[in-house]
């Protein structure tokens, strides 16, 4: 039987305050156990909890990014369970009324552009982090840091709108790329900013209800929300296809071993007896404020990438590659603005920055290639006075030595040579050397000519107009 | 709404807390006596009342993000049970 994948995301995002969502410690990352913490965020007696504007203002702007409706009546509830990862046993959260409801976002997917809603984005606590001695499962005891309790975060779930791991995948793209863009969150998976968790289910295609999920945890990466999510895909089909039932259940990705495991908790039940937050009173948030936020929003993923097809004539692919993420695009702008010709400009940061920055694991914020230094080494390669392979040499040495473009072609001599006479007396002995290549030329052979070129190129190391290498070959044979 | 018995086993069980026989029995019929009386409250005509999220008629108490001192660590660990290397040491939590 054939059948239809449903995935609905829960994204969870710590937002880049400075202190914490009810007291005024520290959200700094790395920070050494049990440092940034206080009686608020310990939970000790007594205490009361007071909610950070920031976050408000954060989750409002992630909202109307997202296409939401901002409730004007939103307030806070307890979620109880116990675990140690709480100390008050219970999660400061919302459940009936989330700050935002009722949002999407278009994802594209082999060309074609499809609208994932979203149900809610709800402020919340972080948990704090346990440090398991070996295994989960096997260690006798765990250790508990609470610095990352009460650290603010958005969580954002989508409806289960989602029809394969790859469009998974391009959904939480997508939300991070929006949620840099915002400046809201770092979105760092490898620090837990950004954190994902997947309901799964499979049902035969064309039916209306839906099948029983499992949830998956554990998805650390893009890389891991796909496999995790495939491995689950084939895994739901064959309890299906042999005829079993899929269990209600949370299951953990196994990166190494590649597979999804059941994970039994204590708990029995999820039975979390939510109730209003007693300590916390509810939020009231002023229209006038919220279209004040909404005029301020910088512009997003989509609009951007169509301003860089319809005003800069870049193709769909080069343009949504460079709006993926806000610093790369605002590389590309940043050399527009000195100057630069939009496609020479995409293709210099597809090309070459994009390859130097995945070999040295660079950010593009880093980029020791600043792009008003880019456009200076563009420049001279339009003018002729370097060739396009000297062009990638000098971009190295600019990439290593922190020097400019014109510095590294005077100081190392690789001024492109176009005076004909210079490249002539070069021809003449390359043709004298190689009188089988000319003859195959002469005979027909078009394609010899490349090998001749190649020579000249090699004796003026690069430095030779290829152009008018070519043409003045062909003149003399 | 009448709680069961099996309710009282559920709910102590999510509140981590243990009991005997006579105390299940006897929660069993307190806590139906205390809902029987704030029963009370559903004669009420609540028709166009807005339910109530807050016993205070307050709301938008926020502070601005700053960063305060936090405890000396030592002083955060020291009413915790067990403690190692600068965590809070916490029993198992997974079934092996």
């Amino acid at each position: 039987m054939a059948y239809e994948v449903v995935i609905g995301l829960e994204v969870h995002t710590e937002l880049k305050t400075e202190s914490k969502i009810f007291c005024g410690c520290s959200t700094k990352f790395g920070a050494d156990q049990n440092t940034n913490v206080c009686p608020v965020c310990l939970g000790l007696p007594g205490v009361l909890p007071v909610f950070n504007t920031k976050v408000l203002e954060f989750a409002v702007r992630t909202g109307l990014a997202l296409n939401c409706e901002i409730l004007p009546f939103s307030k806070f509830d307890r979620k109880n369970y116990y675990y140690p990862d709480l100390p008050k046993n219970f999660q400061t959260s919302q459940y009936d009324l989330p700050i935002a409801v009722n949002g999407y976002l278009d994802i594209e997917v082999n060309g074609e552009t499809r609208r994932i809603n979203i149900t809610r984005v709800h402020m919340e606590e972080d948990a704090g982090k346990l440090v398991h001695a070996g295994s989960i499962t096997k260690s006798e005891y765990a250790l508990v840091d609470y610095n990352r309790t009460g650290v603010p975060l958005l969580e954002i779930v989508s409806e289960p709108d989602i029809r394969s791991a790859d469009e998974a995948k391009a959904y939480l793209e997508k939300l991070k790329a929006i949620l840099q863009y915002i400046d809201v969150s770092d979105c760092k998976m490898e620090e837990g900013s950004l954190r994902c968790d997947a309901n799964i289910s499979l049902r035969p295609a064309g039916a209306t209800y839906l099948g029983t999920k499992s949830e998956l945890k554990n998805l650390n990466s893009f890389k891991a929300v796909q496999r995790g999510l495939e491995y689950e895909v084939l895994r739901q089909t064959e309890v299906l296809e042999e005829g079993g039932k899929v269990v209600q259940e949370t299951r953990t990705w196994d990166e190494g071993r590649g597979i999804t495991a059941s994970m039994r908790s204590k708990e029995q039940a999820h039975d979390y007896r939510y109730f209003p937050e007693p300590d916390l009173v509810p939020i009231v948030v002023d229209p006038v404020w919220i279209e004040d936020i909404r005029k301020k929003l910088p512009e997003l993923p989509d609009a951007r990438r169509a301003r860089l097809i319809n005003d800069h004539n870049l193709s769909s692919y080069d343009a949504g590659m460079i709006t993926s993420s806000r610093a790369m695009a605002d590389y590309f702008d940043n050399t527009l603005k000195a100057g630069a010709d939009a496609k020479t400009a995409a293709n210099w940061l597809m090309g070459e920055v994009s390859k130097h920055l995945n070999l040295s694991n660079c950010e593009v914020e880093d980029c020791p290639v600043t792009p008003e230094k880019l456009v200076e080494l563009t420049k001279l390669l339009d003018k002729g006075t370097i060739s396009g392979k000297i062009a990638k040499t000098v971009f190295e040495e600019m990439w290593s030595s922190g020097k400019d473009a014109a510095t590294i072609v005077k100081e190392q001599g690789l001024v492109q040579i176009s005076d004909e006479g210079a490249i002539i007396a070069v021809i003449e002995a390359v043709i004298a050397a190689n009188p089988q290549s000319v003859a195959d030329f002469q005979a027909g052979k078009d394609r010899a000519i490349g090998f001749l070129v190649g020579q000249v190129m090699k004796q003026t190391k690069g430095r030779a107009n290829p152009e008018v290498v070519n043409k003045l070959l062909r003149e003399r044979m | 709404m009448k709680i069961t018995r099996k309710d009282v086993e559920s709910v102590a069980l999510l509140s981590r807390l243990e009991m005997d026989e006579a105390a299940m029995d006897k929660f069993t019929g307190q806590l139906n006596s205390i809902l029987e009386y704030v029963d009370m409250l559903s004669k009420v005509d609540t028709e166009g009342v807005e339910p109530t999220a807050h016993v205070l008629n307050l709301k938008n108490v926020l502070r601005a993000d700053a960063v305060k001192p936090s405890l000396p660590r030592e002083l955060a660990l020291s009413n915790a049970p067990e403690q190692e290397d600068g965590y809070f040491k916490v029993p198992k939590i997974m079934e092996g």
